[in-house]
C-alpha cells in the first residue's frame, strides 16, 4: 500500500510543478499578486509531496518489501540496516528520486526563506524551477518508476555484494547532490532574469547565498569522494581523472568563476552577462554529469544501469534546458550589458582574469571528458584519455591563476596602485624565492615543476595573510575589535583561499614524492620506504565477531630507531563469503604511511605475503585544506548581508568590506 | 559581430548534443574495449578444479587443439551471469560447441550450489580464486565469454550477459569465428 501511496505522491508533487511552472510566472507577467504568491504554496506541497514519495521508497528498503521490483534487485534481507537505507539512493531510480528531493527542497527554501526578494523575480524564479521539476518528475514517473512491483515477490533480494557496502558509497551521493542540484536555484534565478530583462547588484547579492551554499556543499562532496576513495577503498589515490569525478568538478570550477564574478556584478554593476552565463552554464555541466553517468556515454569505473531509451530522454531534457536557457541568453542578453567601463589594473580586472582561466582549465576539462566521444564519431577509434593529458593541461592554466590569486585581494576596486601592491609584496616573492631553494633542498630533486608549483602555494598563503594582515592592521592598537569588525565574507575569503594554498601542497606533495612499492614478505623481511624499514614480524590468526582475520605485525622504524607498530589485516566473512583488506596507516602531517596485506603470493610460494606499501607524503594537506575551504564558504555564507531574513544593522558597515 | 559572440555558447552546446545524440544510438557500447589479447594465444595461465567437483581445471594446453572452443567468466555472486547461464548452456547444446569456464573470485561450495542449481554445462572450469588468472585474461568484469580457436588463439572477446541483444552480437561473432576455422 505504501509503495503505491509514494508513487501516487509522485503523480500529485507533478500537478504542483505543473501548475507551478505556468500560474507564478504569468502571474508576474500580468502583475497579478495572488497567482505569483500561489509559488509559495505550490513549492512546499511539491517538497513534502517528493518527500513523502522518498520516505515510501526508503521505508521499503528498511522492510525489506520484495514486492517492490527495486528493492529486489538492489537490497537483500541480510544486509546491514545501514545500506538497507542507502540502498534507497544507490541505484538508479532511486537515485533520481533523491534528484528531484533536493530540487524540491531548493524550490521550498527559496519559497519560504528568501523574503527580501521582489515577489515578482521570485515567482518568475520558482516557476523555472518548477520547470526543472516537470521534467525530471515525469523522467521518473515515466521511465524510472521506482515503486514497480513484482509478482510473484521472490523470496530475496538478488544484491547482497559486499563491494557495494561502502559507508562511503552511502552518504557522498547526498553531498554531492545538494551542490550539484543546488545550481539549479542558481541557474532558475538567472533564466528569471533574463525574462525580466534586468539584472542588477541586487540581484547578484540575492543570488550570491544560494550559489555559496551549493558552491560549499559541493566542495564537501567532492573532498568526501575522494577521501573515501584513498581511505577505505585503498586505491592508494584520491583523484584519478575519471570522466565521473570530472564532472563533479566541473560545475565545482564553473561554480567557483561564478562566485567571483558575481562580486563584480554586485559591487561594480558589470560583468552582468558574463555572470549569467556562468549561472547557466554551471547547472548545464551539473545536469550534463547526471546525463553522462546514467546514459552509459563513456566508461567509468562507477556507472548505474545503462540504459540508451533512458539517455535518450535525458537527453532530451538537457536539450530543452540548456538549449533553451542559451537561446534566451543569445536574445536577451546583449541588451542587459552596461558595457562597464573599468581600469585595466583594478580588482575587477584582476577577477576577470581568474574567471578567464577558471573557464580555461573548465573548458580543458571538459574537452579532455568528452574527447574519446569525438573522436570514436569521427575516426571510430577507441581510446580513453586519462591522467596524462589532465597533468599536462590542467596544472600549467592552474599555476598562473594562483599567482594572480595571491595579488588580486591586494588589488583595490575600480583603479588600483600596481606598484604600490607589488612593492608591498616585493618581500614576500623574497621569502617565496627562500623557501623555494629550501624546497628544492628538501626535495632533493624531483620533478622541478613540484618544487615551482610548491613555491606557488607558497605565494598564495603568504599574499593571503599579508592582505588578511594589512586589512585588520595587525600590528596596531584595536586589531582585534577591527578583526571583529570586518564582514565575515572578507574573513570567508581569505579562509578559502588559504585552504586552496593548503590543498595544493597535499595535492603537489603526495603525487610528486609518492613512493609505492610491492613486496613479498615472509618473517624477518625488511622493506625500506621513503626513509622507513618496515620489518615484517609474522602473521597472527585472530577470531572476530563474525570474521576470521590475518593480522601482519609490521615494525616501522627509521635510520635503526622504532616508531610505530602497524597491524594490516585480511579479513574472511564465513557467513557473507568475502574478503576484505583493512589496511594500517601511520598518519602524520608530513604523510601517511600506508600498508596492506594481500593473500599469500601464490601456491608455489606458500608463506609469503604479498606487502603493498605506499607513502604519500603531505596527504592530509589535501584534507585540512578542503576543510578551510568548506569553512571558508560557510563562513562567508553566515555574513551578516547575506543572512536571509536577517534584519539590517543599525549602522551599515558594509562600505567596502573587502579593501 | 556581438550578438554573434552572445550566440557562441548555443552552438557549442548544440555540437556537444550532436555527439552526444550520436553516442547514444546505432547500440554502441563504451565498455567495448577492445581486448589486447585479440588475435593473441591464450594466456599461459594453469587454474586448479573447483574443490567439490568432478570437473577438471583449465590450463592453456586444454585450449589448443581441441576445436572452436567458449571460455566463460563467471561467479556465483553474479547476477547477469544467472541471466546468460541458460542461454550459454542451450546455444552450446544445440551447435555442439565446446565451453569451457573460469570460476572468478568465488568461494568453491558458492561456485558447486551455483552449479548444481542451475546446471553444469562446462568440459573443464579453472577455479580463480585469486583473480590472478582474471588479470591474466584481461577480464574488467563478470560475466566475459571469450571465442578461442582450435590453435589456442583469442578470436572475440564479449564483456557483460550474452542475452538479448548481447546474444545476436554474441552469435554473429560466432558465425564469423566458425567460417574463419
Amino acid at each position: 500500500m505504501i509503495p503505491e501511496l509514494g508513487q501516487f505522491a509522485l503523480a500529485l508533487a507533478l500537478m504542483a510543478a505543473l501548475v507551478q511552472s505556468l500560474l507564478p510566472i504569468i502571474g508576474a507577467t500580468r502583475g497579478d499578486r495572488t497567482w505569483m504568491e500561489s509559488a509559495q504554496t505550490t513549492a512546499v506541497v511539491q517538497a513534502l509531496l517528493v518527500a513523502f514519495a522518498f520516505g515510501a521508497l526508503m521505508h521499503a528498503y528498511i522492510i525489506s518489501d520484495f514486492t517492490v521490483l527495486n528493492v529486489v534487485e538492489n537490497s537483500h534481507s541480510l544486509k546491514p540496516m545501514l545500506y538497507k537505507v542507502a540502498g534507497t539512493w544507490g541505484n538508479h531510480e532511486g537515485s533520481l528520486l533523491l534528484w528531484v528531493l533536493i530540487l524540491a527542497l531548493f524550490g521550498a527554501a527559496v519559497a519560504v526563506f528568501a523574503s527580501n526578494i521582489p515577489l515578482a523575480l521570485k515567482a518568475r524564479t520558482l516557476s523555472v524551477q518548477a520547470w526543472i521539476s516537470v521534467g525530471f518528475l515525469s523522467f521518473l514517473i515515466l521511465t524510472s518508476n521506482p515503486f514497480e512491483r513484482v509478482f510473484p515477490p521472490p523470496l530475496d533480494g538478488q544484491d547482497l555484494n559486499p563491494l557495494l557496502q561502502d559507508f562511503g558509497l552511502a552518504i557522498h551521493p547526498p553531498l554531492l547532490y545538494i551542490g550539484y542540484v543546488g545550481f539549479s536555484i542558481v541557474f532558475s534565478f538567472a533564466v528569471a532574469a533574463l525574462i525580466e530583462g534586468r539584472v542588477d547588484p541586487a540581484w547578484a547579492r540575492w543570488v550570491r547565498p544560494w550559489t555559496l551554499a551549493a558552491w560549499t556543499s559541493l566542495t564537501g562532496g567532492i573532498a568526501l569522494g575522494s577521501w573515501w576513495a584513498y581511505y577505505e577503498l585503498g586505491w592508494g589515490g584520491w583523484w584519478f581523472w575519471d570522466p565521473v569525478e570530472n564532472v563533479s568538478f566541473m560545475p565545482w570550477l564553473a561554480g567557483t568563476a561564478l562566485l567571483h564574478s558575481a562580486i563584480v556584478t554586485e559591487k561594480r554593476d558589470t560583468f552582468k552577462a558574463w555572470t549569467i552565463l556562468l549561472a547557466i552554464l554551471t547547472f548545464s555541466l551539473s545536469l550534463l554529469g547526471t546525463f553522462i553517468v546514467r546514459s552509459g556515454l563513456l566508461t567509468s569505473v562507477h556507472a548505474f544501469a545503462v540504459d540508451p531509451e533512458r539517455g535518450v530522454y535525458i537527453l532530451g531534457l538537457l536539450a530543452v534546458s540548456i538549449l533553451g536557457s542559451l537561446a534566451l541568453f543569445a536574445w536577451r542578453a546583449p541588451a542587459m550589458e552596461s558595457g562597464g567601463l573599468f581600469a585595466p589594473i583594478s580588482r575587477e580586472a584582476g577577477l576577470l582574469i581568474n574567471n578567464l582561466l577558471i573557464a580555461t582549465a573548465c573548458a580543458t576539462v571538459l574537452f579532455g571528458t568528452l574527447y574519446p566521444l569525438f573522436l570514436e564519431a569521427i575516426t571510430n577509434e577507441k581510446i580513453s584519455v586519462g591522467p596524462p593529458f589532465f597533468n599536462a593541461s590542467f596544472i600549467p592554466i592552474t599555476l598562473p591563476l594562483i599567482i594572480v590569486m595571491g595579488i588580486g585581494p591586494h588589488l583595490s576596486w575600480k583603479r588600483a596602485d600596481l606598484p604600490g601592491v607589488l612593492a608591498r609584496l616585493k618581500w614576500l616573492a623574497v621569502i617565496v624565492l627562500l623557501a623555494t631553494l629550501v624546497i628544492l633542498w628538501i626535495a632533493n630533486g624531483g620533478p622541478l615543476l613540484a618544487v615551482i608549483s610548491m613555491g606557488i602555494a607558497v605565494w598564495l598563503i603568504g599574499a593571503t595573510l599579508q592582505d588578511w594582515a594589512r586589512r585588520a592592521k595587525l600590528f596596531q592598537p584595536g586589531a582585534w575589535a577591527r578583526i571583529r569588525r570586518q564582514p565575515r565574507a572578507s574573513h570567508g575569503m581569505t579562509m578559502a583561499h588559504l585552504g586552496l594554498g593548503v590543498l595544493m601542497m597535499g595535492a603537489i606533495g603526495s603525487s610528486a614524492w609518492k613512493s609505492d612499492t610491492v613486496a613479498f614478505a615472509e618473517k624477518g623481511t625488511i622493506v625500506p620506504i621513503a626513509g622507513f624499514e618496515i620489518i615484517f614480524e609474522g602473521i597472527e590468526q585472530v577470531r572476530g565477531p563474525n570474521y576470521i582475520a590475518q593480522v601482519a605485525s609490521l615494525k616501522v622504524t627509521q635510520d635503526g630507531e622504532y616508531i610505530t607498530n602497524l597491524y594490516p589485516e585480511r579479513r574472511v566473512y564465513p557467513v557473507a563469503g568475502s574478503t576484505t583488506t583493512e589496511s594500517d596507516i601511520r598518519q602524520t602531517l608530513a604523510g601517511d604511511l600506508y600498508v596492506s596485506i594481500a593473500e599469500p603470493a601464490s601456491e608455489d610460494a606458500a608463506g609469503l605475503w604479498t606487502l603493498r606499501l605506499i607513502y604519500e607524503p603531505l596527504v592530509n594537506f589535501l584534507w585540512i585544506g578542503s576543510v578551510m575551504l568548506v569553512l571558508g564558504g560557510a563562513l562567508s555564507l553566515s555574513d551578516r548581508r547575506l543572512r536571509v531574513g536577517a534584519p539590517r544593522r543599525a549602522v551599515p558597515t558594509n562600505a567596502t568590506p573587502a579593501e | 559581430m556581438k550578438r554573434v559572440l552572445f550566440l557562441l555558447p548555443l552552438v557549442l552546446a548544440v555540437v556537444i548534443g550532436g555527439f552526444a545524440l550520436w553516442g547514444l544510438s546505432g547500440g554502441r557500447d563504451p565498455a567495448q574495449i577492445p581486448s589486447a589479447l585479440i588475435s593473441k594465444p591464450v594466456p599461459d595461465v594453469t587454474l586448479p578444479p573447483i574443490e567439490g567437483i568432478a570437473t577438471p581445471g583449465l590450463s592453456k594446453a586444454d585450449l589448443q587443439g581441441q576445436g572452436l572452443t567458449l571460455v566463460n567468466v563467471f561467479a556465483s555472486w553474479c547476477g547477469p551471469c544467472r541471466a546468460e547461464h541458460p542461454i550459454l548452456t542451450r546455444m552450446t547444446a544445440e551447435q555442439d560447441l565446446r565451453i569451457v569456464a573460469i570460476n572468478y573470485k568465488d568461494k568453491p561450495e558458492a561456485a558447486v550450489a551455483w552449479l548444481e542449481e542451475l546446471g553444469n554445462p562446462y568440459e573443464l572450469i579453472g577455479s580463480d580464486y585469486s583473480g590472478r588468472g582474471g588479470i591474466e585474461w584481461g577480464v574488467t568484469g563478470v560475466p566475459e565469454t571469450f571465442i578461442v580457436s582450435n590453435d589456442g588463439i583469442v578470436l572475440y572477446r564479449f564483456p557483460g550477459p550474452v542475452v538479448g541483444d548481447g546474444q545476436r552480437r554474441f552469435q554473429d561473432a560466432l558465425d564469423a569465428a566458425r567460417a574463419a576455422e
